[in-house]
Parts: C-alpha cells; structure tokens; sequence
C-alpha cells in the first residue's frame, strides 16, 4: 500500500469507531482529538482494528506517533508497503 | 473446545464484553443459567402480553448523532447503530414530596428553574453545587469514597431539596443505604438530570435482542440453560467452569457477572475466608395492565418519584414493603412515534428480602395480591385513580428476582462494596456487572466493555 491507501484505511477505520463524526475536512497535520471526539477507549481502537485488520502490533511506546492522520500515515507505511490493498 | 474467554450471565454486562471480545476475533461463549437473556434486565410473556423486568427507562440520554457522552462512547465501542437501541425520549417526570413538587425532562435547564422556583433560598448554593458536579472527575479509578450527602449539604441547607435530589439517584441505582459515595452521586445526577430518560418502543428486548444478534454474527457462543456450579482453580488461576450438568469448559479467562459473594462461591463453596458481603437494597414492583393509556386518565408524568413521609429513607425496610415511597413508571408516556399496545402503570417500592424469600409457598400468591394492593394504595394521592381500567396484574418480589438472577437477597444494584478494578483473588477471573459498579443499563454495558478492554483483549 502507499501512503494514499494507508491514509483510506484509516478513514475507514475512524468511519466505523466514529461514525457519527464529518471526517470530510479533516487536518492531516492536526491531532485527532482536536478534531473529533475521540478518547482513550477509542483511540485503543485504532490499533485494535490495525492489529485485526494486517496483524501489526504497535507497542505503547510508539501510540504517540499516531496522534495526528500525517503521523499515523508515516509510521504505518513501513510495516504496511509490501502489504496488498484490500486484505 | 478450549475459549479465550468464558462469560458467566448474559446480562446487559457479560454480552456487551462478549461483543467487544469478538469483535476482536476472541473465541468466546457466554453462559447463562435462565432459559433466557437479560439477567436483571430481561423480559417476559404473561397471558399473550409482553413485559420487562428491571427497566422503566433508559438513563444517560442522548438525541440520536451526539458525539459525547456515555451513550455515544457505549454504541462506538459496540460497534451499534443509534437505531439498534430506538429510544424514545421521556415526556416529563416528577419528584413529590410533602407539600413539593419538581418536575424535570431531558432539558436539565428546565429542572434548574424548578428547583430555584421551589427552593429560592437555596438558589445559590444549587448552581454552585452544580459546579462541583461539573468540576469532579467521577471515573477516576484511584477516588477515595466521600459521603454526597455531606458533600451536598455544604451547598444547600434545606434538608427537603436534599432529600429531594438523593431520591430519584438512590432509587435508580444506590448500593448503599441512606447515602452514596460522592463519584456514584455525581454519575447519577449527570445520567438523570443532565441526560435524562429514555425508552426503546419495543422495550428492553429491542437492546438484547441486537445485541445477541449482533454477537453471534461476530462468531460468539451463547448457551443457554447452562448455568455454572463450579470455577475450577489451580495455583491461583481459574482453569475450567463447571456446569449444572456436571459438563466441564476450559478457557483462559473468566469474566462473571453474577456478583461478587456469589461468584466466590462458585471458586469454593466451602471456604471460611471473609466473603464480599451481598447487598440487600431490593424492590416489589407492582404492574397493572389498563384498558387506555394513562394520559387518557390525565396522567402524563413518565416516571414519578414519591415520598410521603416528613423524611426519605433509602434502606431495607422493616416491613414487608416500605410504602412510604415509591417509584411510578408508565412506559406509555415516552415520545413514540405510535401508541403501545396497552396502557401500563408500574410501582416500585422498597423490600425486605426475607420476609419474601421465607414466604411459604401456599402464602406466597395471596401476599402478593394483598401488597399489591397497599402499594397502590399508598401511591395513589400521585396519579388519577386507574383501579377502575385494570385488565391484568402481575407482581414481582426479590424472591422473583433471586430466582431469575441469582443474585443473594433479589439484589438489584448490587453489593455495597464495589469492585472498581474488576479483579478477584484468582489472577484470570473478573468481575462485570452490578457489583463492579457501573449502574444503570448504560452503566451496566460500560461496566463490561472496560472489564473487556482492561484484561481480555491483550
């Protein structure tokens, strides 16, 4: 996948955690939170569903990296470049 | 058939965890003891009609789309749509005391001009109160428990508007008797008064029913009639469960909700250890069905919370029934889009457990047509007389509720003692449910998704 498909998922992602938000105009650049109404249960989600969905593990440590759409997308295109669309 | 995660009671509880569990691919199965789902919030059919046990209304309100608050976070992490759980907003319910009547809706503005309508001396220290509300962090794990009626009591001086915020907050999910712990009180005031009620036109099947549908589409096991007698353990770990028919289930983790005493003695039975002690706050609830709908007889208060006498007194009675207050439900008066099938009135009042449970069998019907009796007697100064329009009756007592729920005493909100942290003496058994302290139907399915995203989604 690249950075494109990657960010996708994770619209898609936040669509199905959130479905009551618009993420039409949302900030790459800007945290999430500041953006929609997303907690620590919800946030945890994320990379549930990351784990589910491609079977990567993001320790603790790294959640951090994952704050804003621009992070997330960064951190995610190494562990998911050689990974088909659509699995 | 070895599972990730066995769940003990399929209440609102232990099959939300069950959702959260897989949703996330766990194997899971859910065991439940009655020939049917609900636990303390369940349904039933009597004479070709349909009733609910537990629920006269849903608390924490919230229009369909809000983006905060506990129902919102509760169908995210659910994965569940706004239209799964249909609810249908309260008309307007009412607290009355001896010469004082308040009445609130789900516009919390409206009750704060009641309140300063009918206490203006106490205008002051009401809104300052509800600063504190708004100021304090009830969910934070590490609290120290406070008295809320001390708390309360250092903003309003008149005794009555106390007694007269406790009593819906007490009756619709204290542990405790006489008081609560401050968290618990600012968590009910907010799921009461901010939120407010709710209602499924359906009833409570309409929430369980999605939900087991919704379970077993994500691959989870559901059995029912398949109580468990038995948590095996080994070197401090729970290994197995052990059914009614002798039948033996491995898994790594067990969550239960049947209560904390209760689920001790399903570790051993025998042991002389210090067990939790259960609560004993439990209720009679007296149903009549009517001819016509409540409104048709001038009564249009959704849910009416009465005290007759000069103080409230939140406590396992003396009595067979404290008559001196109650809770007035018709689940008729919420904002349908059709009428219900027939009028409803509903009253709830406090009970002693073992004058129900001792009952000898040959007593037990008549007791109940006597008290039902009183019980509408003593409510009757709050609504228009309905005994005229009753076409059916049906009474439930703690012993009903011990006997479809398990738990000791027909205990409704659990022990008074919680378990926060959902942790037990074994390291792989959990605790959801009443008595890990989540309160309310909201509460109740919060209480097992944290349990469920805290220790078995690892």
């Amino acid at each position: 996948m690249n950075s494109e498909q990657i960010r996708q998922v994770i619209m898609d992602i936040l669509e199905r955690i959130a479905p009551d938000e618009d993420l039409s105009d949302l900030d790459d650049s800007r945290p999430f939170r500041e953006q929609m109404e997303l907690d620590s249960m919800d946030f945890l989600d994320i990379v549930m569903e990351l784990r589910k969905m491609y079977r990567i593990q993001i320790p603790e440590e790294d959640y951090p990296n994952l704050n804003t759409m621009a992070g997330t997308v960064e951190y995610l295109l190494p562990k998911l470049k050689d990974v088909p669309v659509g699995t | 058939m070895r599972y990730d995660t066995v769940i003990i009671g399929a209440g609102m509880s232990g099959l939300s965890a069950g959702v959260r569990l897989a949703y996330y691919e766990k194997k899971v199965c859910i065991l439940e003891r009655h020939t049917t789902i609900g636990g303390l919030n369940s349904f039933y059919r009597l004479r070709n009609r349909n009733y609910d046990v537990g629920l006269h209304a849903i608390t924490n309100y919230a229009k369909p789309g809000t983006k905060n608050g506990p129902l919102s976070k509760l169908l995210r992490q659910l994965r569940m749509t706004w239209d799964d759980f249909d609810l249908c907003p309260q008309l307007k319910s009412s607290i009355v005391f001896p010469g004082v009547r308040m009445q609130f809706t789900n516009d919390f503005s409206y009750f704060q001009d009641q309140v300063i309508h009918s206490f203006p001396a106490q205008a002051d220290g009401f809104l300052r109160l509800l600063k504190r509300i708004d100021e304090h962090d009830p969910l934070n794990l590490d609290r120290v428990a406070v008295s809320a009626r001390e708390v309360v009591s250092e903003y309003i001086r008149d005794p009555l508007l106390v007694d007269m915020l406790f009593c819906p907050l007490m009756f619709y999910g204290s542990a405790t008797p006489r008081d609560m712990d401050f968290s618990q009180f600012v968590i009910m005031f907010k799921s009461i008064f901010y939120e407010g009620f709710g209602r499924p036109f359906e009833g409570i099947r309409q929430i369980l029913k999605r939900l087991v549908k919704h379970f077993k589409s994500l691959g989870g096991q559901l059995r029912l009639r398949a109580g468990v007698q038995q948590i095996r353990q080994k070197d401090g770990m729970a290994t197995s469960v052990v059914l009614d028919d002798g039948s033996e289930i491995e898994a790594d983790h067990v969550l239960s909700s049947a209560g904390a005493a209760e689920t001790m003695r399903l570790i051993d039975p025998t042991a002389s250890i210090v067990r939790p002690v259960a609560g004993d706050i439990s209720f009679v609830e007296s149903i009549s069905v009517l001819d016509c709908e409540p409104s048709a007889l001038g009564h249009q208060d959704t849910i009416v919370f009465y005290n007759n006498a000069p103080e409230f007194r939140y406590e396992r009675p003396v009595d067979p029934i404290d008559l001196r207050s109650g809770i007035i439900c018709s689940p008729n008066n919420f904002d349908y889009a059709q009428p219900l099938e027939d009028g409803r009135i509903r009253i709830t009042a406090l009970a002693e457990p073992d004058y129900w449970m001792n009952l000898p069998a040959e007593d037990y019907v008549a007791e109940k047509a006597r008290w039902n009796e009183r019980i509408i007697e003593s409510a009757i100064s709050h609504l228009p007389d309905f005994r005229s329009h009753v076409i059916d009756t049906d009474v439930f007592t703690p012993r009903t509720i011990r006997r479809f729920t398990g738990h000791d005493n027909g205990c409704v909100y659990g022990a008074p003692e919680k378990f926060v942290n959902g942790q037990t003496s074994l390291k792989n058994l959990y605790l959801c449910g009443t008595d890990q302290g989540f309160l309310g139907i909201v509460g109740a399915m919060l209480s097992g998704i944290t349990i469920a995203n805290r220790y078995l989604l690892k």
